[in-house]
């Protein structure tokens, strides 16, 4: 892999973005279920969802394939956060009014068109992710912009729907789902495929939820925003990737696609040279059970022993090019398998340029280019080792994707990998399959509904900052940073809630400088629940923990998140001490160490003072402390005459 | 004039352009803005000067018009004819047995337009096997439809239908009959059923209907129909019965004696219960296996087809309310209703005021029947002295039969005789299992916590 710097604008790359944030409006968008996650109680539901039948006779290949294979779904249902309308026995209730209008006031800050009258449409989902077997969405405003680094990114839709059931496993033909999420109203801020450069798309997506956060009305925390990308080189094509949870990762993901496109198009131009073409490669599987029936590969005998089949195929001319490599650790035989996997329900296969390998001998190797009157020197195969039916479904499904490596990159829906590399998910939809939601009438947005949404609009980031700086003397530092918080929101409530009694600085490092500091060291500080910062600021405020103390409440906060403040304060001894107890402290050390303090006079503060903080600390503030101390050691070296 | 739902200014505007539904239009707004997509009729929302459009990323919106649009036509879209429905199984295995299908409602195999969200329900054998392939695993299927009604206007009259349907195709020798019916009133028909043929049944008649429409992943249609096919095909009985969902998920199916089971619950799969009684079977619809819950029933093959159908459309059934019930049942008897079933308080109980209206009816010639809207329990008029004065006035208190299937009884037994001794003896007989001697402890279903 040439590790070459890409110029993706001669290569003509074009990124779009699909942000999906999760509202915090608290209930769901059409029931009135609390929008949590929750690990309790739930009841378990089998359900099988059925392929559809459009008007003209057709239904979907992808939906049709899951259900041949007998794919059924475990929703569990847990009983605080579901209800019937996710379990698919209610019909949904009407749109979440608090969820309509914080999408409506979103599109309108981003400049969009938000359309009159707002329709929920059914988009067929066919993972089982949803109970209904579709996607409750609605699309709320067209066109706007939105500014990054200077330049404007155009916006193309902006829609409110429903988020999907959690997966939580998978075990043969079985997926289960809870079904706390489904329902969780989504915002999806969809961006137009003009982004040219893998940092750009990062910045976008970074900047989309730094100003969806700014609402103050929107969740945080892991998978609470997911971006969906498209990407599309000059004469390659237009691949969806879902589910990047990470900022950091969407610039390796774009890189690596835009190398696995121009991979791929290397790989068709090859096959093009070598003067193959798409009739040179057919189904003409060849049994080869017999000859490998006492080979010592694992992989064969595992299908061996359960009564399972071996084939290959011949791939003419083909030699090297299984092998190659188009995306870092994936080679194009990869992508045949991924898609093979998906289409078949085989476990894999296993191609020429991997062997010998696999435990399978260079004699059992020489065995099957013959059996399969191949060339060792030129031609390739693939072999699958399977139950019949599934090992051929296999044969026909590689030979599917060989065909289409003929045209180049096919239109594909991909998953991301944790490495930024992707996987084949399924084809990417055709027509989508959208129907009007028949139980939910049109809404119609009013001029009350704009006004409302008029009052949630967040504000511009300058205004934000000049109230940070200006009116609570935030140095602009300060304030940037705080600007680009997930807590924003907290850390301006409490800025506005305690500024009588805490300067703002302090409010604002407990989130810049000391949960940085936290999350830093690898402490979980997602995990802590706002509440508990509220508590602290609380705490601070009424003198009850000196702010030194934050660090360490907020680090055990982390770990027993449903702890309270006080009850940490109290466990960890946190307490601020009066000053007439740390006089008492002072004394008690000034007298152990008297020796040292004759010895040096003033110059002992210093020593005191550290062995004093050892006790002290977090319970009175360390300059309180440095003035006790100087007046003690005063007082020890030069006692007043009146009190002895 | 109204144009495909479009009302006033606007339907007369878009009328002029000359544009219909299907049709790609462009409006552009006073200040520049443009919107393309396919007109869409317009199916709600009012009188909102409102056009809804499909754009072309599958959405709908709709776009108000304040004036100082314009409205262009851009194009037509262009559809393809409908065709032969893809095959959900490569090879139909078909059983060796014979059930006939009759349509009479609900959705069974049907298909979306993606466009409009219209559902057009299909009820034919071939469209059947492409669409619910698993039915025919154990049998072979004909299939009529015989009327597609809401189940809100399901009448009498097509009770008497449906029985001269069902009683064609067992005289055809099918080895069962399958009746798809609208949910909301499915018990009432296999009520009328369970009456019509309470003589002489040699085979299963098996009613099933949806509570999700066909058109969805989700629905329940096939799930009920493979269950209700497989109980008419195979079941060792030969009974009315209701075949749904047992539980909320996808693995078995409830059989209920037609004249047991009561829709308990507005939207669940689950919403047929059986009452007073235990279900007759359970079925599990992909193993093919069927389990029998009660063991008396009526066997397969040990009757010979004996009808006795007709209904009497006047009848009423009422409910007991704190309020002025007798002026309902005055005027039921003003305007010559043949009979009254009334849901009692309890007991069976209406009223004390309303006794004098009820004897009122009485020696009209007009039965007056007692069940209870508690659903669950025996009527009886005996306990306290309301109940007493209402036995004193001729009151018919139908023991634990579920108010619904008295009604059902009450207008089956009017067709056939007007006798008030006749009608009472009738009412107080079992004919098809509508009436127990006895509830175990255990008949009544609770709260599992």
């Amino acid at each position: 892999m040439s590790e070459t710097k890409i110029d993706y604008e001669s290569l003509g790359l074009k990124v779009g973005l699909e942000i999906h944030q999760q509202l915090d409006v608290g209930r769901k968008l059409f029931c009135k279920c609390p929008a949590i996650l929750e690990e309790g109680e739930s009841v378990s539901i089998t359900r099988y969802l059925r392929p559809t039948r459009s008007e003209l006779g057709d239904v979907d290949p992808a939906a049709l394939f899951e259900w041949r294979r007998g794919r059924f779904y475990e929703y569990q249902s847990p009983i605080k956060s579901s209800c019937l309308v996710e379990a698919d026995e209610e019909p949904p209730h009407g749109v979440n009014h608090d969820a309509l209008a914080v999408a409506i006031a979103v599109a309108m800050t981003l400049n969009s068109h938000v359309f009159d009258e707002i329709h929920v449409m059914r988009k067929v989902v066919i993972d089982g992710s949803n109970t209904s077997g579709f996607q409750r969405t609605a699309l709320i405003a067209v066109g706007g912009w939105l500014e990054v680094n200077g330049r404007r990114i155009p916006i193309e839709t902006i829609c409110l729907e429903e988020d999907a059931a959690r997966k939580v496993g998978e075990e043969g033909a079985k997926v289960v789902y809870r079904l706390d999420r489904l329902g969780i109203p989504l915002i999806e801020i969809a961006t137009a495929p003009v982004i040219g450069s893998p940092e750009e798309a990062r910045d976008v997506a970074l900047a989309i939820g730094r100003f969806l956060r700014l609402t103050g009305r929107v969740k945080r925390g892991l998978g609470t925003i997911r971006q969906d990308l498209n990407v599309s080189i000059r004469g390659g094509a237009k691949t969806e990737i879902k589910g990047v949870q990470r900022l950091e990762l969407i610039p390796k993901v774009v890189h690596y696609e835009v190398l696995r496109q121009l991979n791929l198009l290397k790989v068709r131009d090859e096959l093009k040279r070598r003067g193959l073409r798409e009739e040179d490669i057919t189904l003409d599987p060849v049994e080869l059970t017999g000859l490998l029936r006492e080979s010592k590969s694992r992989v064969l005998r595992r299908a061996l022993d359960s009564g399972g089949v071996i084939l290959g195929l011949k791939l003419p001319r083909m030699k090297g090019l299984l092998g190659f490599e188009v995306a870092p650790g994936k080679r194009f035989g990869s992508e045949i398998a991924d898609y093979v996997r998906f289409w078949s329900g085989a476990g894999g296969l296993i191609h020429s340029d991997e062997l010998p390998g696999y435990g399978i001998s260079f004699e059992e190797l020489q065995a099957i280019y013959k059996a399969l009157r191949a060339s060792p020197e030129s031609d390739a195969f693939i072999i699958v080792a399977d139950d019949r039916g599934r090992a051929l479904k296999a044969l026909a499904s590689a030979v599917e994707r060989v065909k289409a490596a003929f045209k180049g990159v096919p239109e594909e829906t991909r998953a991301a990998n944790e490495d930024g590399t992707t996987r084949y998910m399924r084809p990417r939809p055709g027509a989508a399959r959208m129907y009007p939601e028949t139980d939910i009438p049109p809404v119609n947005v009013t001029e009350d509904l704009l006004r409302e949404a008029e009052k949630i609009k967040p504000e511009p980031l300058n205004v934000k900052l000049e109230r940070l700086t200006l009116k609570h003397g935030l140095s602009r530092e300060l304030a940037l940073e705080a600007l680009s918080d997930p807590r924003l929101d907290l850390i301006e409530k409490l800025i506005e809630k305690h500024h009588e009694k805490i300067p703002a600085s302090v409010i604002a490092s407990i989130f810049i400088v000391t949960l940085r500091g936290l999350k830093g060291k690898g402490v979980d500080v997602e995990a802590i629940p706002d509440e508990r910062i509220e508590e602290l600021a609380e705490a601070i405020a009424r003198g009850v923990v000196a702010k030194e103390a934050a660090e360490t409440i907020l680090e055990e906060a982390a770990k027993n998140p449903e702890k309270s403040v006080d009850s940490i304060i109290e466990t960890l001894g946190l307490k601020t001490v009066t000053e007439e107890e740390a006089i008492k402290i002072i004394d008690e050390t000034i007298k152990a160490n008297m020796e040292e303090v004759k010895a040096k006079g003033h110059k002992a503060a210093g020593l005191i003072m550290g062995r004093v903080m050892e006790k002290l600390r977090g319970k009175m503030d360390g300059r309180k402390v440095s003035e006790l101390v100087k007046k003690r050691l005063e007082h020890h070296l030069h006692p007043s005459p009146e009190k002895r | 004039m109204e144009y495909f739902g479009y009302k006033g200014l606007l339907a007369s505007m878009l009328r002029d352009v000359g544009v219909e539904p299907g049709d790609f239009i462009r409006i552009t707004r006073g200040d520049g803005f443009t919107i393309e997509g396919v007109l869409m009729p317009r199916y709600s929302g009012g009188d909102e000067p409102i056009i809804v459009l499909k754009l072309r990323n599958g959405y709908n919106v709709g776009v108000r018009i304040r004036g100082g649009e314009t409205i262009e036509k851009a194009g037509r879209v262009e559809r393809g004819e409908p065709g032969a429905p893809v095959p959900l199984v490569e090879e139909l295995e078909v059983g060796d047995k014979r059930v006939f299908v009759l349509g009479c409602g609900g959705t069974v195999a049907s298909r979306v337009d993606y466009e409009t969200g219209a559902v057009k329900p299909y009820l034919s054998p071939e469209e059947l096997a492409l669409s619910v392939p698993e039915m025919f695993k154990y049998t072979s299927i004909d299939v009529e439809q015989l009327f597609a009604v809401l189940s809100e206007d399901m009448k009498p009259w097509m009770w008497h239908k449906i029985v001269e349907g069902v009683a064609r195709a067992i005289s055809m020798g099918y080895d069962g009959v399958v009746v798809t019916h609208g949910t909301d009133t499915m018990s009432y028909t296999a009520a009328a059923l369970s009456f019509a043929f309470h003589r002489g049944l040699p085979v299963p008649i098996a009613m099933t209907g949806s509570q999700r429409s066909s058109d969805r992943p989700s629905s329940d249609a096939a799930f009920n129909l493979v269950s209700a096919t497989l109980v008419a095909s195979k079941a060792p009985f030969a009974e009315v019965a209701v075949v749904m969902h047992g539980e909320s998920g996808d693995t078995y199916a409830l059989v209920h004696r037609g004249v047991r089971v009561r829709k308990m619950h507005s939207s669940r799969r689950d919403a047929f219960q059986s009452v007073n009684a235990r279900p007759l079977a359970r079925v599990w619809p992909r193993e093919g296996r069927i389990e029998m819950l009660e063991e008396k029933f009526r066997v397969r093959g040990s009757e010979l087809l004996q009808v006795d159908n007709g209904f009497d459309e006047k009848v009423a059934l009422i409910k007991h309310f704190p309020g002025p019930i007798s002026e309902v049942i005055d005027t039921l008897v003003d305007r010559g209703f043949h009979g009254i079933v009334v849901e009692g308080t309890g007991f069976g109980h209406v009223s004390s005021d309303a006794i004098d209206s009820i004897r009122r009816a009485v020696e009209s010639g007009i039965p007056v029947v007692a069940a209870t809207q508690t659903v669950f329990g025996r009527v009886n008029l005996n306990v306290y002295s309301t109940g007493r004065k209402m036995l004193e006035v001729g009151v018919i208190p139908v023991e634990d039969m579920l108010a619904e299937v008295a009604y059902v009884k009450l207008s089956w037994v009017l067709a056939r005789t007007r006798d008030m001794g006749e009608v009472r003896s009738l009412m107080l007989s079992n004919l098809a299992g509508e009436i127990s001697g006895r509830h175990d402890v255990k008949l009544y279903p609770r709260w599992d916590v």
